[in-house]
């Protein structure tokens, strides 16, 4: 049942983002953003964790749910080291996957070649 | 029916963005629901191999990473998301790609202001954005924790 939840939440997080890109004139850029942000302020209001809890991937694959570890990262570091925590917090929980991309990013520049894009 | 152009252009406009719409939708939750399906199979598989859930967490996302990086140096994120639309942005795969493709693609500019600097150019935004929030929401946890009880 979690692998249909992840599924069906995730594709519709996607869908509104979607909805954004047919229906508005934000660019991916901006929608990214939003997602991030959207992401902090949703889990600052204690909505999403339900919604991790219920839909696992689904909620935690999709950059909303990366907001979602930011906020988390910054409330676990303000418990254990106080208000320095609202600086390190973000980072420290966010860390493997920027490490991830950016990593990737090189050893793809390195080894890869540009393809057209489409 | 007997139709002025004007009156077809019209009619045209009237269903042009209907019709794309709902495929553009249909492909964006397929793919993006798929991609997000991996990433729970990854993380449970992780989690099978005695590894905690923010371990797990990580990992899978670090798994999802790599592979969309793989598929970007290869061209196919790019086909996927020429169809898929917010079905291969919104996900970490996503992020994933902005960083990846740009890296490869400015890499003739050279490793540091190329490929360096100009894999930021949507990360950038996206990580400054969502450390802005983060730290104002740090701040204001902090102060208004005692009250939370």
């Amino acid at each position: 049942m979690q692998y249909v939840w992840a599924f069906v939440i995730g594709g519709l997080i996607c869908v509104v983002g979607q909805l954004l890109i047919d229906l508005t004139t934000l660019t991916p850029a901006r929608i990214l953003v939003l997602y991030v942000v959207a992401g902090v302020v949703i889990s600052a209001l204690g909505w999403y964790d339900p919604l991790v809890e219920f839909a696992g991937s689904g909620a935690t694959v999709p950059l909303i749910g990366f907001g979602h570890l930011l906020a988390q990262g910054v409330v676990h570091a303000v418990e254990e080291s106080g208000l320095l925590g609202a600086l390190t917090g973000g980072f420290s929980a966010s860390a493997g996957g920027i490490a991830a991309s950016l990593v990737c990013g090189v050893i793809a520049a390195v080894i890869g070649h540009s393809k057209d894009q489409c | 029916m007997n139709l002025t152009k004007q009156q077809y252009a019209e009619l045209v406009k009237k269903a042009s963005p209907n019709s794309k719409l709902l495929p553009d939708c249909l492909w964006a939750f397929v793919v993006g629901g798929a991609i997000c399906l991996l990433g729970q199979v990854l993380r449970n598989a992780y989690m099978v191999w005695g590894m905690t859930l923010t371990d797990a967490g990580t990992l899978s996302s670090a798994t999802l990473v790599a592979m969309s990086a793989v598929a970007t140096s290869l061209g196919w994120y790019q086909k996927l998301a020429s169809k898929a639309g917010a079905g291969t942005l919104v996900p970490i795969t996503g992020f994933a790609n902005a960083v990846v493709s740009p890296a490869i693609e400015f890499k003739a500019e050279g490793f540091v202001m190329g490929t360096g600097a100009k894999m930021f150019v949507i990360a950038g935004p996206v990580i400054v954005w969502g450390m802005m929030a983060s730290v104002i929401w740090g701040v204001v946890y902090y102060f208004i924790r005692p009250f939370l009880g």
